[in-house]
């Protein structure tokens, strides 16, 4: 074979990795909508909307619940997930010796890498009867749900902004430096802004994966589909909605399932996009 | 976004609806026999698992199995569109039109935490814990602490015996927790020194060998086990019968047989029913 030959063979197989992948975005969508259309025959998209509650097979499909049960638990994660893993990465790149920064980056890349139903399992059985003793019973709850998800997207955020922190050209670290400012200073006025954008990119993410997350939280949210009135209340996530019940939908229960998978994704490909917005900004500043 | 980007898009959407279709149930090779179960979901899953079994021992024989609950499994079997429905029930008096064959019992077993000092309840005591009459584990005896109430999701067949065989309906029941299979529902009450749940026997009874903290409490006076459940006297439970409709094919009398021999005992205790006295 020619060296040509060998490179238009390489060009055509990489081709077609390429075309694979986004083929499977494509049709995971069509499927999706195709599957969730149906419901908005039926049902229509009032009554998502209106009806009082989730009890697909008495006929009602509220998901207004689910829909605010998943943005509770997600938010909750962000806020506390956020100054902690901005908190880390600050520490690992400016403040931390090189012993311990290598031993820290690997133990932030480890909690990213265990299972989500592991953290579920640790949740129900140390965390929710933790909640359940020392605040409200049972303890399945947004609170617990938005601990356990803080843990989870804490990587996401840490590794996002350490890494933005350490694209910031070292002239400018050593151009705050020679201005004379402390490092608390240079942090405030001039890293921090520098690296702006990757952690909003890195905000956005996690707060992506914390949506999408469903086995961790189908295990410690309690899953009531109602509005929920405290933190210490049980929700239910559009998510764990699906995982609860696809397996013995039929009908238009079924399609509903799918239409609040469909939510779910548009939601996500929506925070996706504008993370790799505030990212291609980034690169032009 | 240029024209090239949405040729594009175009192209992959095309390429993607082609997939879709092409990839949809086609026509099947003529030469085996088909039998088609239809009906309900709880035993769908059950009767694809003694169907694989015996389409592997049965090389030409295909059996298709459709969900659409147990009324469309019963209206099938009338009409012929099946040859065999699947109903998750006992026939009633004016079904007598429809052959029965018991597959299995299903049955549903109360359970609490393990500390729990209660051993034995009524059905109308947990009708009154479930409409959130009775809040408290004193009023039954127990320490005074209030009851977690721990629920199942819509579509489960544990649900679904349950509200029925307490005359319970679904939206009155506010519960404080809500689980999806039976190992959660295990986990959660094993969880909750306060709970309250139901789930299957057979996994329940399976989860307790295995030193799950719960336990299943009499109900109105009769152990929950496998072994009442099997020989019918405990009340929270029900047959999975399939159905069928005057004469019948040799090869659905074949597949009925085998449904019906001890060879399928382990798929059932698998799918946590309970197989019949034979």
């Amino acid at each position: 074979m020619s060296r040509r030959a060998a490179d238009r063979l390489f060009l055509f197989s990489l081709r077609s990795a390429a075309l694979a992948a986004a083929l499977a975005l494509v049709f995971v969508t069509f499927f999706v909508g195709y599957e969730a259309l149906p419901a908005l025959q039926e049902a229509g998209i009032t009554a998502f909307l209106a009806d009082a509650s989730w009890h697909p097979v008495s006929g009602a499909f509220g998901l207004l619940p689910m829909v605010l049960g998943s943005l509770a638990v997600s938010l909750l994660a962000l806020v506390l997930a956020a100054p902690l893993g901005l908190g880390a990465a600050l520490f690992e790149s400016f403040y931390a010796p090189p012993l311990l920064r290598g031993f820290f980056q690997r133990a932030v890349e480890l909690l990213a890498g265990i299972p989500s139903v592991v953290y579920g399992l640790w949740g129900l059985v140390i965390l929710v009867p933790l909640i359940a003793k020392h605040l409200a019973a049972p303890g399945t709850s947004i609170l617990a749900a938005g601990l356990v998800l803080a843990i989870m997207i804490l990587p996401t955020m840490a590794l996002f902004s350490s890494a933005a922190l350490a694209a910031i050209p070292a002239e400018q670290h050593r151009a705050a430096t020679a201005l004379g400012l402390s490092k608390w200073a240079a942090l405030r006025t001039v890293l921090l802004p520098a690296a702006w954008r990757g952690i909003v990119t890195g905000l956005f993410l996690a707060f992506a994966r914390a949506l999408g997350e469903t086995m961790a939280v189908l295990m410690v949210a309690g899953n009531v589909p109602q509005l929920p009135s405290s933190l210490l209340d049980p929700v239910r996530t559009l998510t764990a909605n699906i995982a609860l019940e696809m397996a013995y939908a039929t009908g238009a229960h079924r399609h509903a399932l799918f239409f609040s998978g469909f939510l779910v994704m548009a939601v996500t490909l929506l925070l996706v996009t504008l993370a790799g917005r505030s990212e291609r900004q980034e690169g032009r500043t | 976004m240029t024209a090239r980007t949405l040729t594009l898009l175009a192209i992959l959407a095309a390429a993607a609806a082609a997939i879709f279709f092409f990839l949809s149930p086609s026509s099947e090779d003529g030469e085996k026999t088909r039998l088609t179960l239809t009906g309900s979901s709880t035993i769908a899953p059950l009767a694809l698992e003694i169907a694989k079994r015996y389409e592997e021992q049965n090389g030409n024989v295909r059996i298709d199995v459709e969900t659409g609950g147990s009324s469309r499994g019963m209206a099938d079997a009338r009409k012929g569109l099946a040859d065999i429905g699947m109903v998750s029930r006992s026939l009633k008096a004016d079904e007598a039109d429809l052959t029965g064959h018991l597959l299995a019992r299903d049955g549903v077993g109360i359970i609490v935490h393990a500390s729990n000092p209660i051993e034995a309840i009524t059905g109308a005591e947990v009708v009154s814990i479930y409409k959130r009459e009775i809040t408290s584990w004193e009023t039954l005896g127990g320490p005074n602490a209030g009851i977690v109430l721990i629920h199942k999701a819509e579509g489960r067949s544990t649900l679904e015996v349950f509200l029925d065989h307490f005359k319970l309906d679904n939206p009155s029941i506010k519960p404080d927790v809500i689980v999806g299979d039976n190992e959660q529902g295990i986990k959660t009450v094993a969880a909750n020194p306060h709970g309250i749940g139901y789930v299957s026997i057979g996994t329940a009874e399976v989860a307790i060998e295995n030193g799950a903290a719960i336990k299943l409490v009499k109900l109105d006076g009769v152990e929950a086990s496998t072994a009442t459940v099997a020989d019918g006297s405990f009340p929270m439970a029900r047959e999975l019968n399939l159905v069928t409709h005057g004469e019948i094919s040799e090869k659905a009398d074949a597949f009925l047989a085998f449904a019906q021999s001890a060879e399928v005992d382990d798929l059932i205790k698998g799918q946590s029913f309970v197989p019949p006295r034979r």
